[in-house]
């Protein structure tokens, strides 16, 4: 326990640190948006990784907190904190609701529910023109703002967003390793030997379910205000496609694999423009090797690579 | 040590002659457009022509001796990515301006990041949103989807008809031009019977234009790009539609033709002039711009050039334009857009002023008829 | 009268559209049956049905029935080499890692067609030209005729193969119970590759017979793909005649959901309907409910 510690401790001060060598850089920004993702992914993770349940509509939750932030603080002009907590309330209750009928599903029904939903809400971000603006985005959002301090520059984002992301972190390191955590591994195992000890499987899938809503919520609201526009095409199936792929590659039902994962997919454009026109086909052939021959993402992959090459460094390559 | 001694000092000299040949060092423009994803058919004529116009630029020795450099990147129509790479544009590459995004969602994602950096930026997208309200930093070429919409009226007007119905695709380019045929009937005495959308991938539409068969409207005005109008045009033929089909300028190139097959006959739409340089009077002030482009374009790509590859055309000529009057300063380059007066390019005629940052007016349209597989003016 | 004849016309097209969502369907529960495999790039396999077919009149000459079978046969081994690269190599396979795998071969499929064929959107001409055909108060064109009698003949080819040949007998029985199918000689591994290559067939001439009134380009695999799995989960993934019907109903309710409710929310209707059917039954409307095995 005190190694986790240490190593959340180390995580923060890299958080802290990071910006400092690419002050002015563009990277920043897009470090901003790695925050974000990094949010979405830990949600997502929490759901799939850990309690072993699919979800193709997370862009759903990220939509609706990203749409219910916008819409509250610039038409009706509310306070965006007011709006965030209020908003991301809502979303954990709209997914508490659905999640009983929904988390009764298994496997591939699950997957096609999750993604019934994510259509159904993509369509209503399109539709409901007067209120979202509709396919041509809501623009007008203020940025978040403390007093007169108001984060308005990539690097006061930074820290807003990663600041959450962190807190989130936290949460969810407390979370896995309590009685709860453990109870969400044991139905991810089998979730009929898990009813047999007493688990109540249903109420806590759904409750699971509820906590990666509300998270995802929460990043909505921050993207938001980062962006100060949104527009429905954020919030589509390939967005939920993309933060699959974030856990996919980082590390499945690991808290800092998902960051990993956010890191990479993320900058992953930037690193593939050196393809050019091809780097859609490298992205697709990516996915498929990488879940081929390393099913445990990166953390686990990495290390095991590691292992296998340099005895020595598999220590060093393990602290993940 | 003595090679590692010549080698450095023939290094030293290199380095010293290229000073020399590049005293004046490049002036960097940036470019951000939707080349792959579901609005390529805009960026990718946008990307080629922004960097044809840029090399014959530069073939004909650059704005005042100075060479341009065109920084292109593919926001794949993701407005989150067009932020990312705005901001790389700005802070990473130091251009001076911005020509794009492809599309009016891009276009409203990366408005804060220039207005806040101060780097001015000509869109390529159509929404009217962009320029109105004005504001400081941005401009835009695409043709307001408004004046096409006025076009469309004008006709319809002047035909007396006044019983429409509208089928709009539910993507940005429809929504916009949904807002814009509504917003505007009243002011042709217009009455919009049926107000229908469809999704940019659907592949049936008899539902919806059935609808409309059944109603009493006298005009159909379908707003989309392809392939959805094609299918529309292909669905009116298959219900026996009787009623005249219009388009948007979405569809303005040859594509839809073939596309749409016997279909199109009959189909009339807004158009840039590039449709029909060649009907033109000798004394269209935009015929000269038309037929260079024209010929470019063919030469470069071996393809016909179409009116959104124009949109970058008249981008990297204005701000050429401006960079001559105004310096290479993004400052300097802003004002001197904004005092642009008659600028005869490939959308139409630019007028920009401190109110009016589209700088065009309804002119910037014919109305064409397709007849035979070919275009035809509308009189 | 008028509100009858509309209905009758919604109802008609709805059930064209739905006789390719069955095919499609009825692609995706042929892997799904013989390896519980969803294959998220079913879609494509229905993209490069048509892609492949214009390529080969344009490219080759070819008249249209031989670049018709041409393309079939293209998409048929493209779907043998999907299964050995990428299916093959996974043992013991969790369905997530199985979802993910297929999502990034349609990725990288679609890219590839993407750069190799262009962006373009293009048509294929029409099997038996476009005069429009009157049924019912409602116009149809010769090419839906053509859709529903392929759909036809793939559902009767299908259930004779299934249920009369030897070796549909061995693939429902690896669908039953593997280990028990591959104790009693039948080799699991080419049953799962076979899946593949009949599924791509029977996607890709869904791919082909459509793509004169729809046109096709690199990118409509995805929604087509959609809209089949929906067409399969509602008959239950695995009834043959289940997931037809599921098509169909599909079609016919998008299409009146777009005539007479709004056409802004037609697919969010139809997968409202698909939710409460999952929600009330979830093993599809047309089967019988299964326990879990443990």
């Amino acid at each position: 326990m005190k190694s986790d510690k240490l190593k959340f401790f180390a995580f923060c001060l890299a958080v802290l640190l990071a910006p400092l060598p690419l002050s002015g850089s563009y990277l920043t920004n897009v470090l901003v948006f790695v925050g974000v993702n990094s949010i979405l992914a830990l949600g997502l993770n929490l759901l799939l990784g850990f309690a072993g349940q699919i979800s193709l509509g997370q862009a759903a939750f990220f939509g609706l907190g990203a749409y219910g932030s916008g819409v509250l603080t610039s038409v009706y002009a509310f306070n965006p904190w007011v709006a965030m907590v209020v908003v991301a309330l809502a979303v954990a209750a709209f997914a508490f609701a659905i999640g009983f009928p929904v988390l009764r599903l298994k496997g591939h029904y699950l997957a096609m529910a999750t993604l019934g939903v994510g259509v159904i809400a993509n369509i209503a971000f399109n539709e409901t023109v007067d209120l979202t603006g509709g396919p041509s985005g809501l623009s007008g959002i203020p940025n978040l703002a403390i007093g007169s301090f108001t984060f308005d520059t990539d690097l006061k984002n930074y820290y807003l967003v990663w600041g959450f992301a962190l807190v989130m972190i936290l949460l969810s390191l407390n979370l896995v390793n309590s009685r709860f955590g453990r109870g969400l591994r044991a139905i991810h195992d089998s979730e009929v030997a898990a009813r047999v000890m007493g688990v109540n499987a249903r109420l806590m899938k759904v409750q699971v379910f509820t906590l990666s809503a509300f998270i995802s919520a929460i990043a909505g609201s921050l993207y938001c205000h980062v962006m100060t526009f949104i527009s429905p095409t954020s919030f589509g199936f390939n967005t939920s496609v993309e933060l699959l792929t974030m856990i996919v590659i980082g590390g499945f039902g690991s808290v800092y694999g998902s960051i990993l994962g956010a890191l990479l997919l993320t900058m992953l454009p930037e690193i593939l423009r050196t393809f050019n026109d091809y780097d859609i086909i490298v992205y697709g052939l990516l996915l498929v090797v990488m879940t081929i021959y390393m099913p445990g993402g990166l953390v686990k992959g990495v290390p095991a690579l590691f292992r296998r090459l340099t005895p020595k460094k598999a220590k060093e390559g393990a602290n993940a | 040590m003595r090679k590692l001694i010549t080698t450095a000092l023939a290094l030293f000299t290199l380095l010293c002659l290229s000073t020399v040949a590049y005293a004046a060092a490049p002036i960097k423009i940036g470019g951000l457009f939707a080349v792959t994803g579901p609005a390529s058919f805009l960026g990718e004529p946008e990307r080629n022509t922004a960097q044809m116009v840029v090399d014959e630029i530069n073939k004909a020795g650059g704005i005042k001796g100075r060479k341009i450099e065109l920084i292109t990147y593919d926001t794949v129509g993701d407005t989150t990515k067009a932020v990312q790479l705005a901001n790389k544009l700005i802070k990473n590459d130091k251009v001076v301006a911005i020509i794009g995004p492809s599309t009016t969602g891009d276009s409203m994602a990366i408005i804060p990041v220039v207005e806040k950096a101060g780097i001015p930026l000509i869109s390529c997208a159509a929404g009217s949103k962009i320029t109105e309200p004005v504001k400081k930093w941005v401009f835009k070429t695409a043709q307001n989807d408004g004046l096409a919409v006025a076009r469309i009226y004008e006709q319809l007007k002047k035909e007396k008809k006044t019983k429409v119905a509208i089928l709009t695709v539910s993507d940005g380019f429809g929504s916009s031009g949904r807002e814009q045929l509504k917003a505007q009937a009243k002011v042709y005495g217009i009455q919009i019977l049926s107000d229908d959308t469809y999704g940019p991938k659907d592949t049936d539409m008899t539902a919806q234009l059935t609808k409309i068969r059944g109603s009493q409207a006298q005009a159909v005005i379908c707003w989309g790009t392809n392939p959805g109008p094609a299918v529309v045009a292909r669905n009116a033929k298959q219900l026996g539609l009787k009623i005249p089909l219009y388009m948007s300028h979405g569809v303005s190139s040859k594509k839809f033709i073939v596309l749409a097959g016997d279909a199109a006959d009959g189909i009339r739409l807004p158009s840039g002039k590039v449709l029909v340089a060649d009907l033109l009077p000798k004394n269209d002030k935009q015929k000269a711009s038309l037929l260079s482009f024209i010929k470019d374009y063919q030469n470069h790509y071996k393809a016909e050039g179409d009116h959104f590859g124009g949109h970058a055309w008249d981008a990297v000529m204005l701000l050429k334009g401006a960079i001559e009057r105004g310096g290479d300063t993004p400052a300097g380059i802003r004002n001197a857009l904004e005092t642009t007066r008659n600028f005869a390019g490939i959308g139409g005629v630019f007028n920009f002023s401190p109110r009016d940052h589209a700088g065009l007016t309804k002119e910037a349209f014919t109305l064409v008829e397709v007849r035979k597989k070919d275009w035809v003016l509308v009189k | 009268m008028e509100l009858l004849n509309q209905v009758s016309q919604f109802v008609i097209s709805g059930l064209a559209t739905g006789a390719i969502y069955a095919l499609i369907g009825l692609s995706f529960a042929i892997i799904f049956n013989s390896t519980g495999i969803i294959n998220f790039a079913q879609g494509e396999f229905v993209m490069l049905g048509g892609v492949l077919t214009i390529l080969c009149i344009n490219a080759l000459q070819l008249p249209l029935l031989a670049a018709i079978c041409a393309a079939v046969a293209g998409t048929t081994v493209i779907g043998l080499v999907f299964e050995r690269l990428a299916i093959r190599p996974l043992k013991n396979a969790t369905p997530l890692a199985l979802i993910i795998i297929t999502i990034g071969a349609s990725i990288l499929i679609r890219g590839l067609v993407m750069l190799l064929w262009g962006k373009d959107t293009q048509a294929l001409p029409a099997f038996s030209g476009n005069d429009p055909i009157s049924v019912a108060g409602a116009t149809l064109l010769p090419q839906h005729l053509w859709i529903f009698g392929v759909t036809i003949l793939v559902i009767v080819g299908c259930r004779l193969f299934f249920h009369h040949t030897i070796s549909g007998k061995a693939m429902r029985a690896c669908s039953f119970n593997p280990r028990a199918a591959n104790l009693v000689g039948v080799s699991v591994g080419r049953m799962v590759l076979f899946s593949f290559v009949i599924s791509a067939a029977v996607g890709s001439l869904a791919g082909v017979i459509i793509a004169p009134l729809t046109m096709t380009a690199y990118d409509v695999g995805v929604m087509l793909g959609l809209k089949g799995f929906c067409a399969a989960i509602m008959g239950g993934m695995g009834s043959g005649l289940g997931t037809v019907l599921g098509g169909l109903i599909l079609g016919a309710l998008e299409s009146l959901g777009a005539g007479l409710i709004s056409s802004g929310y037609k697919d969010a209707i139809a997968f409202l309907i698909l939710l409460l059917i999952l929600f009330i039954r979830p093993q599809g409307l047309f089967k019988k409910g299964e326990t879990d095995r443990v």
